[in-house]
């Protein structure tokens, strides 16, 4: 398909925000799923062996400038999107884990109809694991990026509290879902976008997250804005627990590497090795390093060797 | 006429079926339906107004491309519909039935009284999810009712200590001696458990009515 993703324009005063290690994707394309369009990036040479990789929530595909070109380096194409609502991905009026899941599907069979391996990331792991595990017959080998599901405990709280906190976490969703008509993201300086970032990503260099911003938020005559679809939020209300996403795991059906980020920070899911090791298949492998929940842009020389050598 | 409602980016269309004075009635449709345009001979005992309401994928209001539905996004179609109106109380029949138990959990205060009635999408998913099985997708520009709507929410995961905790809080929050009303006679797990322990619960839709009918305005809050 022809490249139709919108482009962000420059930085103002012909800034070039770099940084280094990091390249821009060698192709882009756009899939059709649904009736939603989604940005597909690729670096590395076509006729390589495919591997698919998966953001997390709230990112895009580009936030694996760095990481993504050290796979591509080591012989493989590597293929990455955005999920719907982020980066240059159309923005649906509905987001659900079953419609990202569905969103994987199509971007996997625009790559290859032959099985290949896949990384993934948070919530980009999560999506792996759940289409490995429907389809297993599609994928070789995967890696998961500070991704798999945490097993942490109810807060040590009463029935009545947990009932209320449940009733006050609905209001405030239901009175922010009243409010989302015609919303739109507030602009800021690049600076001062990056800096907002980097309460998500307390642990990011401040480079980084301007770099982040000149690929990832488009530049209006108002400012800086991300381009992620104002109406979505993290988290919401609903009945999902930790321990579903852990039932199927011990049968998980293809060769699991796991990466885990010895430092808690916004956005970690609370896996540990203790916690996980008794829903890990046989033959999965665990690795724990001093990073966040970044961990692929902590130390992107370091997980990207531990996954090639798993995927070699 | 009908109105069209804003809930970000979906226009719901809400109907007024009948005029009146005093709290509404707002009528939540079965899965895959859609408002009925006049009310039914059942309903004409509710003393006040009455508004059916076609949730996102249904009837008149958008239907969305690419799916990504839950029973959540269908609560908070309705409580649009409740800024809309007020104070009111709700009636459901199959998914609007659980999406009624949602909002009246989520809203006791507005919420004056749920009627949870039979109808198609009651049952949902069941308990727990089912194994991960491969996407399905729909190919062609979806109209109403979607078959993404179908598809998922039929699917949708109902786990009776979930219904249990918004049946708390319309007990605990309502105010209201009956805040819950179940005139359906299928019982899946959420709604078998909803009612066991929840005296007076079980009612004809026409006590159902008058109950509701009566209830106050006002709610009192939890307490301990």
């Amino acid at each position: 398909m022809p490249d139709s993703a919108p482009r962000s324009p420059s930085p103002p005063d012909g800034e070039a925000v770099t940084y280094s290690g990091a390249r821009a994707p060698d192709r882009t394309r756009r899939v059709a799923c649904a009736g939603l369009s989604i940005a597909v990036y690729e670096w590395g040479e076509a006729s390589a062996p495919p591997l698919l990789l998966a953001h997390g929530g709230l990112d895009f595909a580009r936030t694996f400038d760095v990481f993504a070109p050290k796979l591509a380096d080591a012989g493989w194409r590597v293929v990455s999107w955005d999920h719907r609502g982020h980066g240059d991905s159309a923005h649906s009026p509905l987001y659900s884990w079953e419609a990202d899941v569905r969103d994987t599907l199509a971007v996997l069979e625009s790559t290859s109809q032959e099985p290949l391996v896949a990384v993934g990331h948070s919530k980009g792991s999560g999506l792996l694991v759940n289409l490995i595990q429907a389809l297993p017959e599609r994928f070789l080998r995967f890696v998961s990026i500070e991704g798999l599901p945490g097993n942490r405990p109810r807060p040590d709280v009463t029935e009545h509290e947990w009932v209320e906190a449940l009733g006050e976490m609905s209001s405030a969703w239901l009175d922010e879902r009243r409010q989302m008509a015609g919303r739109v993201r507030r602009p800021d300086t690049l600076d001062g976008l990056a800096r907002r970032r980097g309460r998500m990503n307390p642990r990011m260099d401040h480079q980084w997250l301007r770099y982040l911003v000149s690929v990832g938020a488009r530049h209006d005559p108002d400012g800086w804005r991300w381009k992620i679809d104002p109406t979505l939020r993290m988290g919401g209300v609903g009945p999902w627990r930790p321990s579903w996403s852990l039932r199927w795991l011990p049968q998980f059906p293809v060769p699991l590497l796991g990466i885990l980020g010895r430092v808690e920070e916004p956005m970690s899911m609370g896996a540990t090795a203790e916690n996980l090791a008794s829903h890990l298949p046989p033959g999965a492998h665990l690795e724990t390093l001093d990073v966040g929940h970044f961990a692929h842009i902590e130390q992107p020389d370091k997980v990207a060797e531990l996954t090639l050598e798993w995927l070699a | 006429m009908t109105q069209l409602l804003t809930h970000a980016n979906v226009k719901l269309a809400l109907h007024p079926l009948r005029g009146g004075t005093g709290r509404a009635l707002l009528v939540l449709h079965g899965l895959g339906a859609r408002s009925p345009r006049t009310v039914a001979p059942d309903l004409e005992a509710w003393p006040g107004p009455i508004h059916a309401l076609d949730f996102t994928g249904h009837g008149d209001s958008t239907v969305p491309m690419g799916g990504g539905y839950t029973a959540e996004i269908l609560m908070a179609d309705a409580d649009v519909a409740l800024s809309h109106l007020g104070r009111a109380s709700v009636l459901g029949y199959g998914i609007g039935a659980y999406v009624a138990l949602l909002l009246a959990g989520a809203r006791p205060g507005q919420v004056r009284g749920a009627i949870l009635c039979d109808g198609p999408g009651l049952a949902g998913g069941g308990e727990e999810p089912a194994p991960p099985r491969r996407p399905q997708r729909v190919e062609g520009t979806p109209v109403a009712p979607d078959p993404y709507a179908l598809l998922e929410l039929s699917s949708d995961v109902r786990p009776p200590d979930y219904a249990l905790h918004f049946r708390d809080l319309a007990v605990c929050a309502s105010g209201l001696e009956r805040p819950l009303l179940v005139c359906a006679r299928e019982r899946p797990p959420w709604l078998a458990g909803l009612v066991a322990d929840l005296p007076g619960a079980e009612a004809s839709l026409a006590e159902a009515l008058a109950v509701c009918g009566a209830a106050p305005d006002d709610a009192a809050g939890c307490s301990g």
